[in-house]
């Protein structure tokens, strides 16, 4: 993990400080309210969970992170740095990675090249060089390729390591889709129903590879899972929203004791 | 049995990125090039090289051309003729200007202007998607057309209307115009088109294929990754554009010798190039010389080669037979291989490498 | 500056001087408006039933004229003929849902959008082995469609109207008004509306998706045909009508792929607005513009709305 340690973080935000913001965020689709002034924190170094029933606006709230939707109201604060509006690819160039609820990985390309891919903004090699696939560019293809070799060695997908992706089963996509995001040495990793579909043990697995990532790369995570034990176990903290707003925010064991959320499980008696 | 890579071990990444990485594909690519480049030339007839060989190598390079924005980047486009025109002319203005700077220069600089006028109509490509872009490459093709037709300066106010190719040497042998044989056209454009195939190679290996097809697969994914759309898809169709820009030089001057544009570059030929796209496979640099070898071999046996059996067939006929086996020919290949030959060929060598035992 | 004033003012000046003339561009216009219409609106019927992007509509509407021409050229009488040309495009249909449809099915749409390209090229080498490649005259008599011109003076000069033209329009709008009727009030038509909104929700309550496909290609055949004699009354039927016929696209483009009224609207901005082009602003540039304007059109409106006059807004997913 040698490349891993000597990573480009900028460690200018000390564990335990607010590292991402959203202040009274309100995101609509038409007359659709997806989200309705939600605010919460996320500090460096932490899993924090966000759950909540389907369609409480959870996915949304992901996008919103990474640029993907604009909310209509509210602000987002990154580092210290504030904003409302943002592209996707500049969210990605600031350390913002994320996986995809149903998994958005590159159909046609085998994990290598799907892992590679997380490389891309690392990479900065004139198209000149690229003509001839020789001096710089070949260099620094190689070096991304060990770095790459590196999290298939960490996630334990060797053996497909020159397989087309949309070959593989469900579990190994999962698992390829969260090297891709690390590849590009996230600072906030998003996970989105990271066990969706997942039997007990592949789950067992991608657990151990999220804690594995908190611990190895310090990497910050925001994650959505519907299973309630994963949620418990894995987070620090956790939000939770419902209909598109935050219903309780706090420790797992907080969480687990407010009314309004065991009333948005379990339904409340009329 | 003989096709094996055991035994053949990487020991460098470099080894192990490398385009062909088995001892036997190395062997046969060489032999594929000094076929092509010294046998043909000595044995093969006048016919041959100038009806089969010269515009399978154009047709190659301008369905590699295509395949960069539509089978790698995932983009559609119907205007390839019209791009393709856009070099012929470059080329045809480039050397009436500066008539002592050697033509094949020329040939390969008048690519950078399609890539310009392609990257131009590529820009609606960030707001719309799918079919309805194949619409907006349409705009491009009859504009372009239009263009050929209509702006007398682009074919240097010829009364006919045509491009007119003069003569051009390199080392004192005549390469284009009247005087300049076949066979010598043919060893011109081989080397051209083994340059430009490695030179895509290369690209597509490497990080900006990988961009290409990120785009093409997911392209909301690829921007979540920090991949900007609006430069990928511009550099593919720029990319794209110059192969068939160059592709289109060759054409003129290379193949035909000059002509009008209006039947050269039309909307046909567009249709034709993505044909030998489909049939070859879609995102595979092999499978263009594939796609391009059967379309273009098809109609010369109808035409000539069914005679020659006994088999006499009027023009008209065999043309429209012509359309009736490649339009089947598509739909064959959608339903069976939509990887094309290409993939057909991929299948072939990994039951060559267990050959003669099925496993 | 003088650029400026013939780009921007003196065609409307034209416009003002002769108004008999700009009546006759714009009725030209509303002509070719409503054939686009009709090719666009085949498309649509596809479309919205199975998701396939037909790019053989406008192959169709020539194989359809095509066939009927080759026909009587036969000896079959006017009447069976038409019934005979039906019958074809029935087959027509049935062989396309079996033979490419069926297999296709679940592929992307990219796909099945590329094997339309093959059915076209097939049907073009079809109608061209059986009836030769020549162009050919619609028997416009023989189907009791009239002949002739109306001259009608006004505005200070005269306006002609050709009456075939009249007669396009008037069956247009007959047969635009009867799919809709079939659409909303029919079992066929409520089952078709399903299979557009969610093939497998219909599939689940028992429509059989084959058996829509094939009445949808059949019902697109029948329009096809009726494009096909009115094209083929005011040009001739030839393979070059295929050119003509891809400016459905960027007709489809502007009314969205799913929407009758949009095909329609849309035909008539395209008709109405490339004909005015070319007769105002087209002198500018040396004529002939008519062949991409459509396209121009529709690209500049796409870049301001890409769904299209009456498409939703669209939500990306992930």
């Amino acid at each position: 993990m040698n490349a891993m340690n000597q990573s480009e973080f900028r460690q200018d935000i000390a564990p335990g400080e607010t590292l991402l913001a959203v202040d009274n965020v309100t995101l609509r689709f038409g007359g659709v309210k997806a989200i309705t002034d939600v605010s919460f924190d996320i500090r460096k170094g932490e899993v924090r969970a966000i759950i909540g029933p389907n369609g409480a606006g959870k996915t949304s709230m992901l996008n919103v992170i990474n640029g993907f939707y604009h909310p209509q109201e509210g602000r987002i604060t990154y580092r210290g740095q504030t904003r409302s509006k943002m592209r996707p690819h500049v969210a990605a160039s600031q350390g913002i990675a994320r996986t995809f609820q149903n998994v958005a990985l590159f159909k046609g390309m085998t994990t290598l090249d799907n892992i590679m891919v997380g490389r891309t903004l690392k990479m900065r090699t004139p198209f000149f060089w690229h003509l001839f696939r020789h001096g710089p560019a070949m260099r620094e293809e190689i070096e991304h390729r060990k770095f790459v070799e590196e999290i298939i060695d960490f996630l334990e997908i060797e053996h497909i390591r020159k397989v087309p992706v949309g070959k593989l089963p469900y579990g190994l996509q999962k698992r390829v889709e969260l090297g891709r995001a690390l590849a590009m040495q996230p600072e906030l990793l998003l996970l989105d129903e990271p066990m969706a579909g997942m039997n007990l043990e592949e789950k067992e697995d991608m657990c151990r590879f999220i804690l594995d990532t908190k611990d190895q790369y310090g990497t910050t995570i925001a994650l959505i899972e519907h299973d309630m034990g994963v949620v418990m176990d894995l987070s620090d903290r956790v939000v939770v929203l419902e209909y598109g707003q935050k219903i309780a925010d706090g420790t797992p064991d907080e969480v687990k004791k407010n009314q309004k959320v065991i009333d948005a499980y379990l339904g409340v008696a009329h | 049995m003989f096709y094996r890579e055991a035994g053949q071990y990487k020991k460098t990444y470099s080894a192990d990125m490398a385009v062909f990485p088995i001892l036997q594909d190395r062997i046969g690519i060489g032999l594929i090039l000094a076929t092509a480049a010294i046998i043909i030339p000595i044995f093969g007839s006048n016919f041959f090289i100038s009806t089969v060989m010269i515009p399978f190598l154009v047709f190659s390079l301008a369905a590699m051309g295509l395949n960069i924005v539509t089978g790698y980047t995932g983009l559609i486009s119907l205007g390839t003729g019209a791009f393709m025109g856009v070099g012929a002319f470059a080329c045809y203005k480039l050397t009436t200007y500066f008539p002592n700077v050697n033509i094949i220069i020329w040939i390969l600089a008048s690519g950078v202007f399609s890539a310009a006028i392609g990257a131009l109509f590529g820009l609606p490509s960030l707001r719309i998607k799918g079919f309805y872009l194949a619409v907006a490459t349409l705009a491009a093709q009859f504009f372009l057309e239009w263009c050929f037709v209509r702006v007398p300066w682009l074919f240097n106010y010829n009364a006919s209307g045509a491009i007119e190719v003069p003569q051009r040497t390199l080392f004192g042998v005549a390469i284009t115009g009247a005087n300049a044989t076949p066979t010598t056209r043919y060893l011109v454009l081989l080397g051209i088109v083994v340059l430009m195939t490695w030179v895509a190679s290369n690209i597509l290996h490497g990080r900006i294929g990988r961009t290409f097809m990120a785009v093409r697969d997911m392209d909301i994914a690829a921007e979540l990754m920090g991949i900007r759309l609006l430069p990928a898809k511009l550099t593919a169709f720029a990319m794209s554009s110059f192969y068939c820009g160059v592709a289109g030089a060759c054409m003129m001057f290379l193949w035909y010798g000059g002509g009008e544009a209006s039947d050269a570059f039309n909307i046909n030929q567009s249709f034709n190039i993505l044909f030998m796209v489909i049939i070859g496979g879609l995102g595979s640099l092999i499978g263009c010389f594939f796609g391009a070898a059967l379309l273009n071999i098809v109609p010369i046996i109808l035409k000539f080669g069914l005679p020659a059996m006994g088999l006499p067939l009027a023009g008209a006929t065999a043309e429209h037979i012509n359309h009736l086996f490649v339009g089947s020919l598509i739909i064959f290949f959608l339903i069976v291989e939509p990887h094309g030959l290409a993939r057909l060929w991929q299948i072939t060598k990994q039951k060559l490498r267990t050959w003669p035992f099925p496993y | 500056m003088d650029l400026l004033f013939k780009i921007f003012i003196d065609p409307f000046l034209q416009m003002g001087g002769a108004p008999d003339l700009l009546v006759q561009t714009l009725w030209e216009g509303l002509v070719s408006g409503v054939l686009y219409a009709l090719i666009a609106l085949g498309f649509v019927l596809i479309f919205k039933a199975s998701g396939v992007f037909n790019f053989a509509q406008g192959i169709m509407v020539v194989f359809a004229g095509l066939t009927l021409v080759g026909l009587h050229e036969k000896g079959v009488p006017a009447w069976l003929a038409v019934l005979l040309t039906l019958g074809v495009m029935l087959a027509l249909a049935v062989a396309v849902e079996r033979v490419v449809l069926r297999p296709l099915v679940n592929q992307p749409d990219i796909i099945l959008f590329m094997a339309t390209f093959g059915l076209t090229y097939v049907l073009i080498g079809i109608g061209e082995f059986i009836f030769g490649g020549e162009p050919k005259q619609m028997i416009t008599e023989e189907l009791g469609l009239p002949r002739g011109a109306i001259d009608v003076a006004m505005l200070g000069g005269r306006v002609t109207f050709q009456k075939i033209d009249i007669a396009a329009a008037v069956i247009a709008s007959i047969m635009i008004a009867a799919l809709a009727v079939f659409f909303q009030y029919t079992r066929i038509g409520r089952a078709l509306r399903a299979v557009a909104d969610s093939h497998k929700a219909a599939l689940s309550v028992g429509i059989s998706l084959n058996q829509i496909w094939a009445i949808v290609w059949f019902a697109a055949g029948i329009v096809a045909l009726i494009t096909g004699i009115m094209w083929g009354a005011r040009s001739d039927v030839s393979f070059a009508l295929q050119t003509i016929a891809l400016k459905a696209l960027p007709v489809l483009i502007l009314g969205g792929f799913t929407s009758i009224p949009g095909a329609i609207v849309g035909g008539l901005i395209i008709g109405i607005g490339e004909k005015l082009a070319e007769f105002y602003w087209g002198p500018l540039v040396g004529g002939g513009i008519e062949n991409w304007i459509a396209y121009v059109i529709a690209l500049g409106f796409l870049m301001v709305r890409p769904q299209g006059l009456f498409g939703d807004k669209i939500i990306e997913r992930i």
